[in-house]
């Protein structure tokens, strides 16, 4: 999809189409005792590349403190890397505390190291895409435009 | 390789019209503080009567600008300043800005990795901002974020400037108490002799006063106001302040010396003075943002300037007069 289309559809919902070319902003984060945060720095990094906007939160976040930085930065997307297997009760939390805040409208992608058997547990707790360990940049870059751009602007 | 993501009922969140917000963001709502500082950024010509509704209701916040060059500890000290203040029951508010990328447009915004805690607090609003093409160390809407948050109730606001060179002083004119942060270690006493970015300071702190080289840092900047200031005049004598955010030394005493110097310009009538400052900055900021605007919007009225400059029929400013109206000489240089 090229950044025209996006815009264009992005636009969807706003009174003044022509003005509505928001700059994407995403929220990446470490969330609960996985202190390994090199593939999170590679995928701020592909993002910023991809022309978004980035807000890092460093290691060790708990659900409620990630949901809280998403509200005040109001980002469209929060992407969660994990690799140190507690990702489905983690994201449950994380799904828990966006609805308590009324920040659903925030799109959640996970990555890392997600087995397939977990996806269903990890979809029923809100996440709206998983981004596999092998993962090609563009791929990443596409999935969460595509997520915004079906949404519209809020 | 794909990605798993089955198809869920689009959430097409409704597009509130930004007056909407106005009440609830004076009422201290953090989503609708968040979402207008959003469209104040992106420029939403639907968000401009809104705004300006805001600043109508802002004026009573205490703005401190804190800079430095990149790795000095601004962030850092931003969150113990958070704790310090949120100590007196205070809501503090944060405009932490990070560059843009002047090739891509993204941008890493990074300060929150230093302020967790803090920032997580109910007793703070801390918002990363990217540059997206500003130099000067500050972005285009950072003041109207800081109008949002006065607006809001949060008192002090604090603008975290990127990192800086010696040169990029815009802070200056935006904030009413200017905190310069050294860290120590960088180049020697003639530093502090030099023009630019220390000059500004109402207070110096120096970061990692856990450090051993700090105290020659320090004792360069205390030689430095010896001999005196541009701003003699003023009864105010910037202090020099060692702080370490590992130990938490003295970081009380900062947030003390930022509340003097706002009790001295109060008192001493520079207040006045520096919101004229201000507001001149502003107005000028804007008036350069809307040319800038009605430039790229009318692309061929421009083209034939343009190549009447390039055949030499007009100079480059006499084209810039005749944009702005000015057709007499005398107004514009």
């Amino acid at each position: 999809m090229s950044e025209a289309n996006m815009t264009e559809q992005v636009a969807g919902d706003a009174p003044d189409r022509d003005a509505m070319t928001g700059t994407i902003r995403v929220l990446v984060a470490k969330l609960g005792l996985d202190g390994h945060d090199r593939g999170a720095k590679v995928v701020a990094r592909i993002l910023r590349d991809a022309g978004m906007e980035v807000v890092y939160t460093g290691l060790y976040k708990s659900p409620d403190e990630v949901v809280a930085a998403a509200v005040q930065e109001d980002v469209d997307v929060i992407g969660v890397s994990l690799l140190s297997g507690s990702h489905v009760p983690l994201f449950r939390e994380l799904g828990r505390c966006l609805r308590e805040q009324k920040a659903d409208h925030i799109f959640v992608v996970a990555g890392g190291v997600i087995p397939e058997q977990d996806y269903a547990a990890l979809w029923d707790s809100g996440v709206d895409a998983i981004v596999p360990q092998e993962a090609r940049a563009e791929l990443i870059v596409t999935t969460v435009r595509n997520l915004i751009a079906a949404r519209g602007r809020v | 390789m794909t990605v798993f993501t089955p198809s869920r009922p689009v959430r097409r969140a409704a597009y509130r019209p930004s007056i909407e917000l106005v009440p609830e963001i004076l009422a201290g709502n953090v989503a609708a503080i968040a979402r207008m500082i959003t469209r104040a950024e992106a420029g939403y010509p639907e968000a401009v009567p809104a705004l300006a509704e805001i600043y109508r209701h802002s004026g009573k916040a205490h703005v401190v600008g804190i800079t430095g060059v990149p790795g000095a500890g601004k962030s850092t000290l931003v969150s113990s300043l958070i704790r310090a203040f949120g100590s007196e029951g205070r809501k503090v508010g944060v405009v932490a800005v990070d560059p843009s990328s002047p090739f891509s447009g993204g941008a890493i915004l990074g300060d929150r990795v230093r302020m967790s805690e803090a920032a997580s607090s109910s007793q703070a609003f801390v918002r990363s901002m990217a540059t997206r093409g500003q130099l000067g160390g500050l972005a285009r809407s950072t003041l109207q974020a800081v109008d949002v948050l006065d607006a809001a109730g949060y008192s002090p606001i604090i603008i975290e400037t990127v990192g800086v060179g010696q040169d990029e002083v815009e802070v200056v004119t935006a904030a009413h108490s200017i905190v310069v942060l050294s860290a120590p270690g960088l180049g020697d006493d003639i530093q502090a002799i030099k023009a630019g970015i220390l000059e500004i300071a109402d207070i110096h702190a120096v970061s990692k006063s856990d450090k051993p080289e700090a105290a020659a840092t320090v004792s360069a900047l205390r030689g430095m106001m010896t001999l005196g200031s541009e701003r003699a005049q003023s009864k105010w004598s910037p202090p020099v302040l060692p702080v370490s955010a590992v130990s938490g030394e003295r970081i009380g005493e900062l947030k003390d010396a930022i509340s003097r110097h706002w009790a001295h310009l109060r008192e001493s009538g520079e207040l006045a003075d520096r919101q004229r400052g201000i507001c001149r900055t502003r107005i000028l900021g804007a008036a350069k943002h809307l040319f800038q605007g009605k430039f790229d919007a009318r692309a061929g009225e421009i083209g034939e300037h343009i190549q009447a400059v390039v055949n030499r029929d007009m100079d480059p400013a006499g084209a810039a007069r005749l944009l702005l109206g000015w057709t007499d000489e005398g107004q514009a240089t």
